[in-house]
This record gives structure tokens, C-alpha cells and sequence, in this order.
């Protein structure tokens, strides 16, 4: 396969970002569907060509493909070099990446159409898009971080996509700056490493890293750090605040946010560099504590939000949680010694993006799904839906089947891969797992409450009565069926065996008790939002106050927005920093200016006494001047 | 004691001396004018002495030139003072602060 | 012998004339000592052999320059206050007494390079020749006519009645 091809993939969504920027938004702005279709084709070509890197790879020896690398920067005698990676790990994202955002292109010609800033969507899709392969495709640190960056600057672009909405305009800045917090951390990491080994690239680190040159407290900060811009983007607990604010942007926007684009990113930072983490027992444990706690703690706030997107966004930190689990887990063996190391670091990768590579599917059906039920009824709150199943039977459809799939249930994607970390979890560290299990009880039942209530019973809304309900265009429902098929199916591919995990059969993975117990909590979880929500034979209102404080506590979010506005960016930042900050400036560096005019106005009106505007002093100091001019030439001659 | 050049330079240099202090020291702009006068003839005792001494002419060149300069120099300081006494009715050097701060 | 005799008193009377000069409180006579200088300076050009700048010094300094600054005195009216000391006497006769020291150490402690015999020809000649030839002082000389031109025009202009 020749690299030009690789490059291509590359640099197709580049191309569509510059020509609808340059050329079809200055000139051709009468006919804005253009850009559409210029995007659809430079994704459509992408996946092709990703495809055909996928079937290359499957066929190379080791899974690697050579790829030569060039020149990109020389200072004196430091070279940086950037090169392309196609491996396992980066054909899977490449399928993922442009797979998703092809379908979310299909469906936003339905969903965007009339808005007008249609060619200005497609520009930051596309430029999105290709940064993510960017991201995935970099071979060193330095060129990664560069669409790192970019990824997070499209986001912004896009969830603020309708600026002139001032919440929009927020959830902007704030996914911008919250993930910025963590990009600080991996960048200082980047330069960390770059200082004790020289290089950026990142095969060079990886076997620095096994090799045990690379190690000890250096290695232990580093991983850290760059764990710490994987947090910001795949906001993991604590920076994970901004990914339910970034549902202002548009729907599909979310959807490709959510499944194939920026918060992926972070899961694939931590298992590109995976060899990496798993030579620190420190760093590694950190990435599976945070991974695990953040599951059961977005999945708690997810039981009780109302609005639809809300309740996906905190599935969606849930689940990225448990990749990171699934990751961590299998990291903590290889560190413990209790995996082999090339075959755990291949388990763990394996574990970890099996998992992302399902919730791709399912999670940006879910999404596209919220969109096309907010395309009909106008609202994204579940309390003034209901009884969409008839109206929207095909929305109704496959929105059932990606939440099966989320809930882990045999034999849609989510079970297979969800299994696989959980099975990884119990051998590591049992206690993650049992948080994991409770995790999934809360996932099948948060989803399902969202489901009974928006599909089932009668519809609530005010906004408009129930003969003005439709199913969405079918331009819109394409894409969902063909992600609904994926959802069922993408777990059924050999994705794991090919990054060289473990494979399971068809029937056997339920012979194993963890499966049984995953699946009996999964079904339990649903059973009991069919219960209240459906059946109504339990009451929500009772069970609310029953659970007072902790509904209080899960719908306020843990008050972790007001304790990060109030104490950190008020009390810390502003009253404290920016005022100590303010001081200094006012007080130091003006006062050093001011001080050195002051000085001079002061010594001059001292000095200028000597000016008397008498002719005979003046005359006297040049003879006293002479006189000492003398006395110099006789002293120092 | 047969006279010689440095009698010449030291008469030259007490009339210097002499003539910086009336310069310096005096407060009417007129003796101040008559006091410079004397330096600039001292300057000339020395150069017609240097002359004298060294058989070369230029000293004397000089001089005349000095002659010329102070002659100029004359003419333009008393028209100075006149104008100054028209209009502020002294010639006390002391009281000339308009360059004053 | 006669020309060291004519010396000493020549210095004696100079600097006995130029003291007055910046001694004497009535403004007058410190104008007339002022003449009596210049013409015993111009007796002092005599003994260095310098007829010509003896002459120029009694046509310019006792004759123009003198009258003009009696003219000067008169024109003022301020011969009645006297000519009193300024503020700055004290430091003034330090710094000339320091200044006097000064140059009579440099001129004692300086070896001259002299000769002892007078020049025997009249200098006007050799004055002429070394302002007015080619290799002289022609363009210095021309300069000091502007200048004296200058000096006349401003002051005139200076003291003009508006």
C-alpha cells in the first residue's frame, strides 16, 4: 500500500474543509447543499481508503505497515521528524472515525438543512474529522498534539456553532478552557519526555519505556500528565463538566463529539501510549481509579437528568470510564507482572478500544436518535415526550436497539466488548469490578427509563398536539439504520482478535458466571425502569423523595460546577490569583515605572537649583571644570 | 636674571589671573567687558612671546586674529549691554536671570 | 640690559593697572587704568621685538576699544553705583589664585625649546607674507573681515531704537 494513499485519508477532509471554506462559501454560497456533498465525498473516500488500510494491515506481518517519515522541522541539530502510523490500533480508529462521521454527514443534510450556517457546519465537520485522523494517524508526539489541539479547537467551534446563543457561547468556552487544563498537563508531559530521552516519537518512547531506560519518578509524572489531557478531552472525573454543557451545539455534532471524535481521543492517547503507562504501577493504577470511579459516578447523575441529551452525555463519561477501566485493569496486571507484558500490553489495547469501537456505533445512533425525536417534537426533555413508538416507529426501532446494545445485552455489540473489561476488572482489581457491575445495572436503567419515557405511554408535550408528530426524513433514517445494523453487529467483527486480544465464540461467552451476573443486573436495571416508568407500578415522585438527599445530589451534579465556578474560578482565581496578579501589576511593575518618573521629576527639582541663570556661576563651574580636567591629567599621567 | 620666555608666560598668566577674577567676580556687565579684555590680552602677551621665543611668525598671526575677535567681541557685548540697560535699566550682572530656572 | 629694565616696570605698571582695573570701585577710572594696560602691554610687544602688533595694539585696544567701553560707561549712567563685588568673589579668587598656580607650575616645569637672539628684521613684512600668501592665513583673514562685517550689522541692530 503505497503511503500517499494513507496520506490521503489524511488529508480528504482537509481538502473539503479548504475548498467549501475558499471556495464554495465565497462563491457559491447560493447553493450551499455543495458543501454536503463535498464533504460526504471526501469522508466517503476517507473510509474507503481506510478500509483498504484495514485489509492491508490484517495482512501485514506484525500488523504494522512501514511507513516512511520526513523531515518537518530542523533547529540546529535537533530534527523532528513526522511519519505516519498504520498499525491495528490506528486501522480500527480510522474505520471508526470516518465510518461515524460519514453517517453523521447523511444525516446532517436532513437535520441542518435551511440553517444558515450549512456550509460553515460542514467546513468545521470536515476540518474536525480530519484532525481526529490526524490524531490517530501521528507517529510522534509533537505532530499528535498538533491535532490534539485541533480536535479541541473544532470542538469549540462547533458546540458553539450557534454563538449567538449565549449558553452556546458558554458551553464553548467552557469545553474549551476545561479541556485546555488537561492539554497544559500533556503537553508539559510531551516536553518532560522530550528533555530525558530526546525524541517525540512515539515507537522510540514506547521501547525506551519497556526497555526500562525510560522509568521511575520521570516515566510516573509523565504517563500522569498525559493521562491528564486524556481526562480533559475524554472528560474523565474531574474535568469531566464540560461534555454534558457541550449539548448546546447541534445534535450531530454531539453525536460525532460523543462517538468517534474528541472524547476518543483521550481513550486512544492513553492506549497508543499504552506501553508506556503499563511500565508505571503508579500512573496506570491512576488511569484505572479514575476510570472506574468516573463509570459509577456519571451513571449516577445519568439516572436523573431529564433532559435526553443530558442523560447520553453521562452515559457517554460512564462508558469512556469504563474504557479507561478496561485499559487500566489490564495495565495494573502487566505492571504487577501478572500478564506478560507484549501480550497483556496487546490485551489491554484490545480491551480498551473494542469497548470505544462498539459505543461508537451505538452511542452516535443514540444521539442521531435524540435528534430526529427533537426534529419531531421540538424539545430534548423526556418529561414532554411519550408515545413517539407510533409516530416514529423507525426512530422508535433503532433507538431501542442501541440501548440494548449500551445495557450489554446478549448478543448486541455493547456485551461483547463491555464483557471483556468487566472479565479484566475481576482478575485485576475486584473492587473496580463491583463498581463496574453496579455501573451496568444503573446504565440499563437510566437508558431504559429514557426509552419508556420518551417512546412509551402518551405523549406529554404541549407544543404541538400528536398528529403534528412525523418520523424524520430519510435521509436521516438511512444513517441510523445502517448505524442500528452496526450496533448489533460491530461486536461480532474480530476487532479484538486483530489487536490482538483474546477472541470469544458466539455462544460461549455465556457459559461463564460474569457474563450470567452482568446480564441478570443489566435485565433487573431494565425491569425496574419498565416498572416505574412504564407500569407505573412503582411511583418516580415516591421514590424521589424517598431518596431525597441523593436525588438532590445527582440531579445538582455533586455541585461539582458550582464548587469549580464559585471556589476555584471565583474565590481561587479571581479574588485570589487575578487579584494578587492585579496588585503586583499595579503595585511593582507600575510602581517601578512611576517611581523612576517620580525619581526624575524629584531630582530635577533638586538639581535644576543649580540652574541660577547666573552668567558668573556658569563661567566659574567651566574654570572649576578645567581646573579638575587639569588635576586628573597630572594625577593619573 | 636675564629675562627670558617664562617671564613673558608668567606675566602673561597673573594677567590672566586677574582678569578671570574681575570677569567672575565683579557685578557691573561693563567691568565684566573690560575684565575679559584683559584675559584676551594676556592670551596675546603669550602668543607674541611663543613667537618671539620660537622665531615664528604664526604667533603673531594669531594674535591679530585674537585683536580682531576681541575688537568684534567689544562692539557686540557693549551693544548687548546697552540693549539690556534700555530695557531693564541695570547692567547688574547679577540680576540677568532669564535663563533662570 | 635697557630691554629688562623696560620689562620689569612694563609688568610691574600692567599688573598694577589691571588690579585697579578690577578693584577700584568708580568705574571711570578702572576704564582709564584699563587704557594704561593696553598701553603697557603694547610697551611689552615692543620687548618682544613685535613692532607691528605694538602698533595694532595701541590703534585697536587703547584707541577704539577704549573709548568705546567709556562710551559704554557713559551710556549706562551706572558709574555713580560703583562697581561693587558680586556674590561670587570668594570662590572667584579661589579659582583664579588656583588657576595662577596652575599655569605657573606648567611654565616652570615645561622645558622651552628657546632662542635667545632676538629676530634682527622688522616682523610687518613677514606678518604681511603670512596672512596674504597663498600657503598663509588668506581664508582666516577673509573670515575675520565677515565676522567683524557681522559684529558691526548686529550691533547696530541691537542697539537701534525700536
Amino acid at each position: 500500500m503505497p503511503p500517499e494513499v494513507v496520506l490521503a485519508i489524511l488529508l480528504l477532509p482537509f481538502f473539503s474543509f479548504v475548498i467549501i471554506s475558499f471556495i464554495l462559501r465565497p462563491f457559491f454560497n447560493h447553493r450551499p447543499q455543495l458543501s454536503g456533498y463535498v464533504t460526504i465525498a471526501s469522508i466517503g473516500a476517507s473510509l474507503l481508503l481506510s478500509i483498504w488500510a484495514l485489509i492491508e494491515v490484517s495482512g501485514a506481518e506484525g500488523h504494522v505497515l512501514p511507513m516512511p517519515d520526513y523531515e518537518w522541522l530542523a533547529i540546529g541539530d535537533t530534527v523532528i521528524r513526522i511519519g505516519v502510523t498504520v498499525d491495528a490500533l490506528a486501522a480500527v480508529m480510522l474505520i471508526v472515525v470516518t465510518s461515524v462521521s460519514l453517517l453523521v454527514q447523511l444525516y446532517s443534510q436532513g437535520y441542518m438543512r435551511g440553517d444558515g450556517g450549512y456550509a460553515r457546519y460542514f467546513a468545521f465537520m470536515s476540518l474536525f474529522t480530519g484532525s481526529m485522523l490526524g490524531l490517530v494517524l501521528a507517529d510522534n508526539l509533537l505532530f499528535l498534539y498538533l491535532f490534539w489541539e485541533g480536535v479541541g479547537l473544532c470542538s469549540y467551534l462547533l458546540i458553539g456553532f450557534w454563538f449567538h446563543k449565549p449558553e452556546a457561547a458558554r458551553a464553548a468556552t467552557k469545553a474549551f478552557l476545561i479541556t485546555r487544563i488537561g492539554d497544559f498537563g500533556f503537553l508539559v508531559a510531551i516536553l518532560l519526555l522530550y528533555a530525558k530521552t530526546g525524541t517525540f516519537d512515539i515507537g522510540e518512547l514506547q521501547h525506551l519505556a519497556l526497555a526500562g531506560v525510560l522509568g521511575g519518578s520521570v516515566l510516573t509524572w509523565a504517563a500522569i500528565g498525559i493521562f491528564s489531557g486524556a481526562v480533559g478531552k475524554s472528560a474523565q472525573f474531574p474535568l469531566h463538566t464540560w461534555l454534558p454543557d457541550a449539548m448546546e451545539g447541534p445534535t450531530p455534532v454531539s453525536a460525532l463529539i460523543h462517538a468517534a471524535t474528541m472524547v476518543a481521543a483521550g481513550v486512544y492517547l492513553v492506549a497508543r501510549l499504552f506501553p508506556v503507562f503499563a511500565s508505571s504501577a503508579m500512573a496506570i493504577t491512576t488511569v484505572a481509579i479514575i476510570g472506574g470511579f468516573t463509570a459509577i459516578f456519571a451513571a449516577t447523575m445519568g439516572l436523573v437528568m431529564n433532559d435526553i441529551k443530558r442523560v447520553l452525555a453521562y452515559s457517554t463519561i460512564s462508558q469512556l470510564g469504563y474504557m479507561m477501566l478496561g485499559l487500566g485493569a489490564v495495565g495494573m496486571a502487566v505492571a504487577n507482572g501478572a500478564l506478560p507484558v507484549e501480550a497483556g500490553l496487546a490485551l489491554g489495547v484490545a480491551v480498551g478500544i473494542f469497548h470505544l469501537f462498539n459505543h461508537a456505533f451505538f452511542k452516535s445512533l443514540l444521539f442521531l436518535g435524540a435528534g430526529s425525536v427533537n426534529h419531531a417534537t421540538g424539545t430534548f426533555d423526556i418529561r414532554e415526550m411519550g408515545g413517539l413508538r407510533k409516530a416514529m416507529p423507525w426512530t422508535y426501532f433503532t433507538f431501542l436497539i442501541a440501548s440494548l446494545s449500551i445495557a450489554g445485552i446478549w448478543p448486541l455489540a455493547g456485551f461483547w466488548s463491555k464483557e471483556g473489561i468487566l472479565a479484566q476488572a475481576w482478575e485485576s482489581t475486584p473492587i473496580l469490578f463491583y463498581l463496574a457491575m453496579i455501573t451496568v445495572f444503573m446504565t440499563a436503567f437510566y437508558m431504559f427509563r429514557v426509552v419508556f419515557l420518551t417512546f412509551g405511554g402518551e405523549y406529554r408535550g404541549q407544543a404541538q398536539g400528536s398528529h403534528g408528530l412525523h418520523e424524520s426524513p430519510l435521509v436521516m433514517l438511512v444513517p441510523m439504520v445502517l448505524l442500528a445494523i452496526l450496533a448489533v453487529v460491530s461486536g461480532w467483527l474480530p476487532i479484538s482478535e486483530f489487536l490482538g486480544g483474546e477472541s470469544h465464540s458466539f455462544f460461549g461467552a455465556l457459559s461463564g458466571p460474569l457474563a450470567w451476573a452482568s446480564l441478570v443486573l443489566a435485565g433487573l436495571g431494565i425491569l425496574l425502569a419498565y416498572a416505574i416508568y412504564s407500569k407505573k407500578w412503582l411511583s418516580a415522585e415516591s421514590l424521589r423523595r424517598a431518596f431525597a438527599p441523593l436525588y438532590t445530589l445527582f440531579s445538582r451534579k455533586y455541585w461539582l460546577d458550582e464548587l469549580y465556578e464559585r471556589f476555584f474560578v471565583i474565590r481561587l482565581l479571581v479574588n485570589g490569583l487575578f487579584a494578587a496578579l492585579h496588585w503586583f501589576d499595579d503595585h511593582i511593575i507600575d510602581g517601578v515605572v512611576n517611581g523612576i518618573a517620580e525619581g526624575t521629576v524629584a531630582a530635577g527639582r533638586v538639581i535644576r537649583r543649580a540652574e541660577t541663570g547666573q552668567l558668573q556661576a556658569y563661567g566659574l563651574a567651566i574654570f572649576i571644570g578645567i581646573l579638575v580636567i587639569v588635576a586628573c591629567l597630572f594625577i593619573f599621567s | 636674571m636675564a629675562v627670558g620666555l617664562e617671564h613673558f608666560l608668567i606675566l602673561s598668566a597673573i594677567l590672566f589671573a586677574i582678569g578671570l577674577y574681575g570677569a567672575l567676580a565683579k557685578r557691573n556687565a561693563v567691568v565684566i567687558l573690560m575684565s575679559i579684555e584683559i584675559m584676551l590680552n594676556a592670551v596675546n602677551i603669550a602668543m607674541v612671546a611663543f613667537s618671539r621665543y620660537g622665531h615664528f611668525i604664526t604667533g603673531q598671526v594669531f594674535a591679530i586674529f585674537i585683536m580682531v575677535v576681541a575688537a568684534a567681541e567689544a562692539a557686540v557685548g557693549l551693544a548687548l549691554i546697552i540693549a539690556i540697560y534700555r530695557s531693564r535699566e541695570t547692567v547688574d550682572a547679577e540680576k540677568f536671570d532669564l535663563m533662570k530656572w | 640690559m635697557a630691554l629688562e629694565i623696560a620689562f620689569w616696570v612694563l609688568a610691574a605698571v600692567s599688573v598694577g593697572a589691571a588690579l585697579a582695573v578690577v578693584l577700584l570701585r568708580d568705574i571711570f577710572r578702572a576704564a582709564l587704568f584699563l587704557v594704561l594696560c593696553f598701553f603697557t602691554i603694547g610697551g611689552i610687544y615692543v620687548t618682544l621685538s613685535a613692532d607691528f602688533l605694538a602698533g595694532a595694539q595701541v590703534l585697536i585696544y587703547v584707541g577704539a576699544i577704549g573709548v568705546l567701553i567709556i562710551f559704554a560707561i557713559m551710556l549706562t549712567r551706572e558709574s555713580r553705583r560703583g562697581s561693587p563685588s558680586g556674590r561670587l568673589r570668594l570662590p572667584a579668587l579661589v579659582v583664579g589664585l588656583l588657576f595662577l598656580v596652575t599655569m605657573v607650575l606648567v611654565v616652570v616645569g615645561t622645558d622651552w625649546n628657546v632662542v635667545a637672539e632676538p629676530p634682527t628684521e622688522p616682523t610687518t613684512s613677514a606678518i604681511a607674507q603670512a596672512l596674504f600668501s597663498g600657503e598663509g592665513f588668506v581664508l582666516a583673514f577673509e573670515i575675520a573681515a565677515a565676522l567683524l562685517l557681522a559684529a558691526i550689522i548686529g550691533a547696530i541692530v541691537l542697539v537701534r531704537e525700536k
